[in-house]
């Protein structure tokens, strides 16, 4: 008998093994492709695959990759390193499930090429904490329940740990009253900058409370009883 | 997507060389447009040229007492900074507006400037489009135009301008600094960079070929006090159905531009006279030959009263 385990390492194996084959095809393409004034009009149609180095970090570790230029971040981590804690929701910016932190900043790594991201320092989910060891962040999601089918999670999390980041640095947003002051740290505040970050289950109250429990901001019950 | 080569550009003149020389070839900064469209194929670049490390990305008093935001600034950062808060407030406003917190960390003042339609018909590749096919037609006349222009549209083309930054940016009377491939600079005011579509919706500005645009600078402060009001379907996170720019000063002069109801951002002279005499006259010189559909009718009633909202709040003390 299989193993399931072993079965969906042997598909990512394949699509993996499928990925390079195509790549090593096109290298001989490369030298002409990328000399100046050599793309003939009738090349633009049908384009051999590019490949191109990168060198970045990721979650502390060092990878130096040749990859299709066509790659994005998002690809470059989940099919090249197997780093597949950073989720593919709409691959168009649209849902934030794909959130990653690069330089210290958050960013959809469906809308970015891995070539840019030369030198970078990236981190994912994976490098935020272990299951032994838990970002403050990973376990409030956990202890409030910020989360149903889990998928849009990673991406929330490093939205959030950004969140907190962001208002500390004072940077304002939608709701900020006044934009010459600091922003406060409130529920409102909360939610517009976790715009970029949507659940189709709909755990938001729960992921509110996860996210002000980390800042230090009074949520549910509390907050509404202070408000009214 | 299509496959493309890839380099990284050392300077402006450069870059812009670069790009010239290459059929088919474009500048990439945030990528947050660019790389969606060559996902659907309505963008096939054969090369892309990286500006991002050419070093625009500073934010810098100019002589006559303005700002120069470079090309490469990031709307998150240009948002943020303190100057631009306290005294362009209604860009800081336009901008945190605009997108998730995702995308503004990525996108750049330029890349802001040249975003591409979000008309349904232009992203659909299996519908006639002039802007993305020349010639091919417009599938949102007759279509579902709730999003679509009210003014200065054309029988080409009703799709209008996305972006929020540029709203402020036309009320501000920002000036585009560019390098062209021959290394020459020039200087665009905004109300002359965007184009109408009349019979050529796919050319979206003043921009040559090969013309990279290094910074856009902001007069000196104008005082007054600073609006940006944006409605749309959801609180955040989702494109102007239509907005409203606004500096108002004590005395109820003032000025106004208006997002989401045309191909450009929305100014006209005669609106900004009308603003001591409130909302409606302002709205009938801004909207002055208006042509609606069922769908966006509402747009001329939701300007008035946004602006009548604006000038509302720039009375309270």
């Amino acid at each position: 008998m299989d193993d399931p385990i072993d079965i969906n390492q042997t598909r990512r194996g394949l699509m993996i093994g499928g990925a390079l084959s195509v790549t090593a095809a096109a290298i001989p393409g490369v030298g002409s492709a990328q000399t100046p004034g050599a793309t003939s009009p009738g090349a633009a149609t049908t384009p051999a695959p590019v490949t191109s180095k990168v060198a970045l970090r990721v979650n502390g570790q060092r990878y130096e990759m040749n990859v299709d230029t066509r790659t994005t971040l998002l690809d470059l981590l989940r099919e090249h390193m197997h780093l597949t804690g950073t989720k593919k929701g709409c691959d168009q910016g649209q849902c934030g499930a794909c959130t990653v932190l690069v330089d210290g900043r958050r960013i959809n790594s469906c809308l970015s090429l891995a070539v840019m991201h030369e030198g970078a320092e990236v981190t994912t989910i994976e490098g935020l904490g272990t299951p032994q060891k838990l970002h403050p962040m990973q376990a409030a999601f956990v202890k409030h329940d910020g989360y149903q089918c889990g998928y849009c999670t990673p991406g929330q999390i490093c939205s959030a740990v950004a969140v907190l980041d962001e208002i500390k640095q004072g940077q304002p947003s939608h709701v900020t009253g006044d934009i010459t002051q600091r922003p406060l740290l409130s529920v409102d505040e909360l939610r517009e900058r976790m715009s970029g970050n949507i659940c189709r289950c709909g755990a938001y109250s729960n992921i509110i409370d996860a996210i002000g429990e980390v800042g230090g901001v009074a949520t549910g019950a509390a907050a509404a009883g202070a408000k009214a | 997507m299509k496959a493309f080569t890839y380099q990284r550009a050392k300077t402006p003149a450069e870059a812009a060389a670069a790009v010239v020389k290459v059929q088919g070839a474009r500048f990439i900064a945030g990528g947050t447009n660019l790389l969606d469209l060559m996902k659907l194929e309505i963008e096939t670049p054969t090369l892309l040229v990286d500006v991002n490390g050419l070093g625009l990305d500073k934010i810098e008093p100019t002589s006559d007492g303005g700002l120069r935001v470079g090309a490469l600034v990031r709307n998150a950062d240009l948002a943020a900074d303190m100057r631009v808060r306290r005294d362009y407030g209604v860009l800081s406003r336009a901008l945190v507006a605009g997108a998730s917190a995702q995308l503004r960390n990525k996108a750049t003042t330029a890349g802001n400037l040249l975003q591409r339609t979000r008309c349904a018909y232009f992203y659909d590749p299996y519908q006639p489009c002039n802007k993305r096919v020349p010639g091919s037609g417009c599938s949102a006349i007759g279509g579902y135009t709730r999003s679509h222009a009210i003014v200065g549209q054309s029988e080409a083309c009703i799709a209008t301008h996305p972006s929020d930054m540029a709203v402020a940016m036309q009320l501000l009377d920002a000036k585009v600094e560019t390098v062209r491939p021959d290394g020459k600079a020039r200087v665009i005011p905004i109300a002359d960079f965007y184009r109408l579509p009349g019979t050529t919706p796919h050319i979206e500005n003043t921009l040559t070929a090969g013309e990279l645009i290094t910074a856009v600078t902001l007069p000196k402060p104008l005082g007054g006090k600073h609006f940006y009001h944006k409605v749309r379907d959801r609180a955040s996170y989702a494109f102007a159905l239509i907005s409203v720019a606004a500096v108002v000063q004590p005395d109820g002069s003032g000025r106004v531009a208006l997002g989401g109801v045309a191909h450009r951002p929305w100014r006209v002279a005669a609106a900004d006279q009308a603003m001591p005499r409130g909302a409606q006259a302002v709205t009938e010189q801004l909207l002055a030959g208006a042509r609606t559909t069922d769908d966006n009718a509402f747009k001329v009633p939701l300007v008035q009263r946004t602006l009548a909202s604006v000038m509302a709040e720039a009375k309270k003390a």
